[in-house]
């Protein structure tokens, strides 16, 4: 059994949420980079070109690239041979996003209460991922997701008869919904399978793989690549302007299903795709 | 354009123009709409004078210290559709936001001789460059959702919905769009 401090995970939350929010991860800026080179819209071109300076200057004077620095997603994997200690692990991982949001100059949009709400000042509480796994360290990715693009996410319980077809389509109309509206060019993740929480669950996965990483399961990976080239033809391009660059990436989550259900779930994830991942 | 904008520099403005903003421009996003248009509807006298001004959707990030804000990039426009008509008409010009407006925000843009149009989304840390200042005016217990006033210098915008109904997004993606 290992010992981890509670202390510890606070200090990598807060760490890894200011520089998922300074600086754009290199899969995703490279990402944009080759969209550029391929982009036929003289608009989109330039969309593109001042997107990767957005990047430049933020990391080199650590400012946010995005105002949204959004709701803190963190996804914790405990090793089954670690144990916890000096704390509350949840309350450490709040201390985190506290530390990151108020010590880093990055925007508190979280309010307490659905509707009653007021700012809880300081982008508190954070949405905790927990999975125990084997080994005795501590996983954890964060994923500060912008209110923009998670609006335009969409969920549907399809019947079994609609099918991979169906899915299909829901993923084109989700994204074709998305449009103008959620910073394209955009990562969509999907989720296939499983039950209604946890379809929404595989989609936000699905965004942390990084780009360019096919899914190992060959037939999970040609649905990515028909997804991909399909979502392309919409002609949303780069911020909705119209252009061939609609998607940067695309991954697909799947799980085993119920005989009566076909759950799809679909996150949308604006072109500034920020996340980070440390060890413990 | 300098502001506040002169109504004959607004109409001859059209859809897929760029646009350098210059000038004192309003920020205001989803609570701040709120409050100004049920202000409105009470009767109550507003506190801003919003003739030929420009409202900017956003919300920006603090300002780290040396810098008049944080990152500062367009917000998303439809949520603020169910309040762009009430504000239109009390005579704003022109509106700074991204995505798509309501057919009601667009004939209303026609009705009051106003443009709408966007900036680049997600480029908080580029567009921030252009704000020299930055003065709280209104509801500054909102936070991030205040209105301020912005002294901006060669702020970059296009237009997408312009005086005649054009709607630049429209446009641009029936150009690219296949099949």
């Amino acid at each position: 059994m290992r010992e981890i401090h509670v202390d510890r995970v606070k200090e990598e939350v807060a760490r890894l949420l200011r520089e998922a929010n300074y600086e754009l991860p290199p899969d995703v800026a490279a990402a944009l980079e080759e969209a550029r080179a391929r982009e036929e819209s003289p608009v989109g071109r330039q969309v593109l070109e001042e997107l990767a300076e957005n990047a430049r200057i933020a990391r080199e004077e650590r400012i946010p690239l995005c105002q949204d620095t959004g709701f803190a997603v963190v996804f914790l994997e405990v090793g089954q041979d670690v144990h916890l200690v000096g704390g509350s692990l949840t309350e450490a991982v709040n201390a985190g996003v506290r530390d990151a949001y108020v010590g880093g100059y990055l925007r508190k949009s979280i309010l307490d209460h659905p509707w009653l709400g007021t700012n809880t000042g300081d982008n508190t509480p954070a949405v905790i991922h927990t999975e125990i796994v084997p080994g005795d360290r501590v996983r954890v990715r964060v994923l500060p997701k912008g209110g923009g693009s998670e609006n335009k996410s969409a969920l549907a319980m399809l019947r079994p008869a609609d099918g991979l077809e169906g899915a299909k389509a829901f993923v084109l109309e989700t994204v074709r919904r998305a449009g103008p509206d959620a910073c394209p060019p955009f990562v969509v993740g999907v989720g296939i399978g499983g039950t209604f929480d946890l379809v929404a669950y595989l989609a936000k996965k699905a965004i942390l793989r990084p780009l360019g990483h096919h899914h190992p399961r060959p037939e999970v990976a040609e649905l990515e690549r028909e997804l991909y080239h399909e979502i392309q033809k919409l002609g949303i391009g780069p911020q909705g302007l119209g252009g061939r660059v609609t998607a940067l990436w695309v991954a697909v989550e799947i799980f085993p299903r119920h005989i009566a259900s076909f759950p799809v779930a679909v996150n949308i994830q604006c072109h500034s795709a920020r996340s980070k991942e440390g060890l413990i | 354009m300098l502001t506040p904008l002169e109504d004959e520099a607004v109409r001859r403005l059209r859809a897929g123009d760029r646009v350098l903003f210059s000038g004192w421009i309003y920020t205001a996003r989803d609570a701040a709409h709120r409050r100004l248009v049920e202000a409105m509807r009470a009767g109550e006298p507003l506190p801003l004078d919003l003739r030929g001004q420009v409202i900017y959707y956003v919300g920006p990030s603090p300002a780290p210290p040396g810098r008049p804000v944080g990152a500062a990039g367009p917000t998303t426009a439809g949520r603020m559709d169910p309040y762009t008509p009430a504000l239109l008409s009390l005579g704003v010009k022109g509106i700074i936001g991204k995505g798509r407006r309501s057919e009601e925000v667009r004939r209303a843009l026609i009705a009051h001789g106003a443009v709408y149009c966007a900036a680049v989304g997600g480029a908080g840390a580029l567009l921030s460059r252009r704000i020299r200042r930055a003065e709280p005016v209104l509801y500054e217990e909102l936070g991030p959702e205040a209105v301020y006033l912005l002294e901006v210098e060669g702020f970059p915008a296009i237009v997408v919905n312009d005086i005649l109904g054009n709607d630049l997004y429209e446009e641009g993606i029936a150009r690219y769009r296949r099949g």
